[in-house]
């Protein structure tokens, strides 16, 4: 039987993560030996395409800088194009621990679901960050499960598994801004199944978080919108029979 | 009233102006013009005909005529940047799309010429 890791791309989308992206890439590599590792780069103005070709990663590199919806879906829609039949995306900041990454990639083909989310959260408790994003996900955590008619612990997470199914929906239409949020909507009206798996943080290797108070408020409004847009959005059922056949 | 009717007719004609300025100088694409041209020609024409702009006033039951002018006038205003705002989604689609599909392609000719100097 073929190794399905043969099937399998790793997508690291980064941003100025010069500090970060090489340390990221070897401790794929590390973790997930023979797996191609794509760095996708949201035209970067310091050293992140060379220390992430340096590190033997592929890089994907934009022309102009496109948010990270757009840079997450350019990855995605490369491995589409090649073939692939599932994609991890880690974060390029180095928060994602990748010792988690085979557990994502077990449960993406043991569990069958279009999507898995390496949930910080599993537990429900949000831990040790801010006031406002805690606020914020347990926000989220309150829309989106009527929405997804099951609970979800870790919405913002950037640490998701998909399947083939999942890679074609969001190389044909992925949310350009703050994009996890928005995403699950979109597999929900596919009728796409989820779940999450518990992983590990780490602490920012280089840099700190862009969102201040003011791009949290933001942040909530424009997602809140972007949910909304979704479900009002008409989109052709597929009856999961059908889609498997 | 005539006061505020004249200077609408100078600003109506102030952007007549300046959108053919800019049409001349490719500044503006002709088909981005015409919305402007358009709702200016029909200001420069409301505010030059009292008649018409008293019917106006009437069916949108504004006492004052030049209030139901500038009611108009930000109608017209609205539409056109409801329009803009459709147009400029529509270029970020393409923008994103064609960014997207220059960066796979360049990935594929970096692994073409990778593989031909192996």
């Amino acid at each position: 039987m073929p190794d399905p890791r043969g099937k399998l791309m790793i997508l690291i989308p980064a941003f100025n993560e010069q500090g970060a992206v090489g340390g990221v890439v070897h401790a794929v590599r590390q973790t997930m030996p023979g797996v191609p590792v794509v760095v996708v780069d949201d035209c970067s103005s310091d050293a992140t395409v060379a220390i992430a070709r340096g590190a033997s990663a592929d890089v994907l590199a934009l022309p102009h800088h496109l948010g990270l919806g757009g840079c997450v879906q350019a990855g995605y829609k490369l491995a589409f194009e090649l073939g692939y039949q599932y994609v991890i995306r880690v974060d390029g900041d180095g928060q994602h621990d990748a010792r988690d990454i085979p557990k994502v990639f077990e449960t993406l083909l043991a569990s069958g679901c279009e999507m898995v989310i390496g949930s910080r959260y599993f537990d429900g408790n949000v831990g040790s960050t801010s006031l406002l994003r805690a606020v914020g996900i347990r926000f989220f955590r309150m829309v989106l499960r009527p929405i997804l008619g099951k609970p979800v612990r870790d919405p913002t997470s950037g640490f998701v598994g998909v399947n083939r199914s999942a890679l074609e929906v969001f190389s044909r239409s992925f949310p350009l801004e703050y994009p996890e949020i928005e995403a699950l909507v979109v597999l929900q009206r596919r009728r796409f199944r989820f779940v999450e798996v518990p992983c590990r943080t780490l602490p920012r290797r280089t840099g700190r978080s862009s969102i201040t108070p003011m791009k949290s408020i933001y942040y909530i409004v424009h997602v809140l919108l972007g949910v909304f847009v979704n479900v009002l959005k008409y989109e052709r059922r597929i009856p999961r029979e059908s889609r498997r056949s | 009233m005539d006061r505020l009717l004249n200077v609408m007719t100078g600003l109506s004609a102030l952007l007549i102006l300046l959108v053919l300025f800019s049409v001349r100088r490719a500044r503006i694409r002709v088909e981005y013009s015409v919305t402007w041209l358009i709702g200016a020609v029909a200001l420069l024409v409301l505010s030059r005909s009292r008649e018409l702009l008293h019917s106006f006033a009437d069916l949108l039951g504004v006492n004052y005529p030049p209030l139901a002018l500038l009611l108009i006038v930000g109608c017209v205003f609205l539409v056109i940047l409801y329009r803009f705002s459709l147009i400029i989604s529509r270029l970020k689609d393409d923008n994103i799309a064609l960014a997207q599909r220059v960066a796979i392609l360049e990935y594929h000719i970096q692994s073409i010429k990778e593989a031909s100097h192996m």
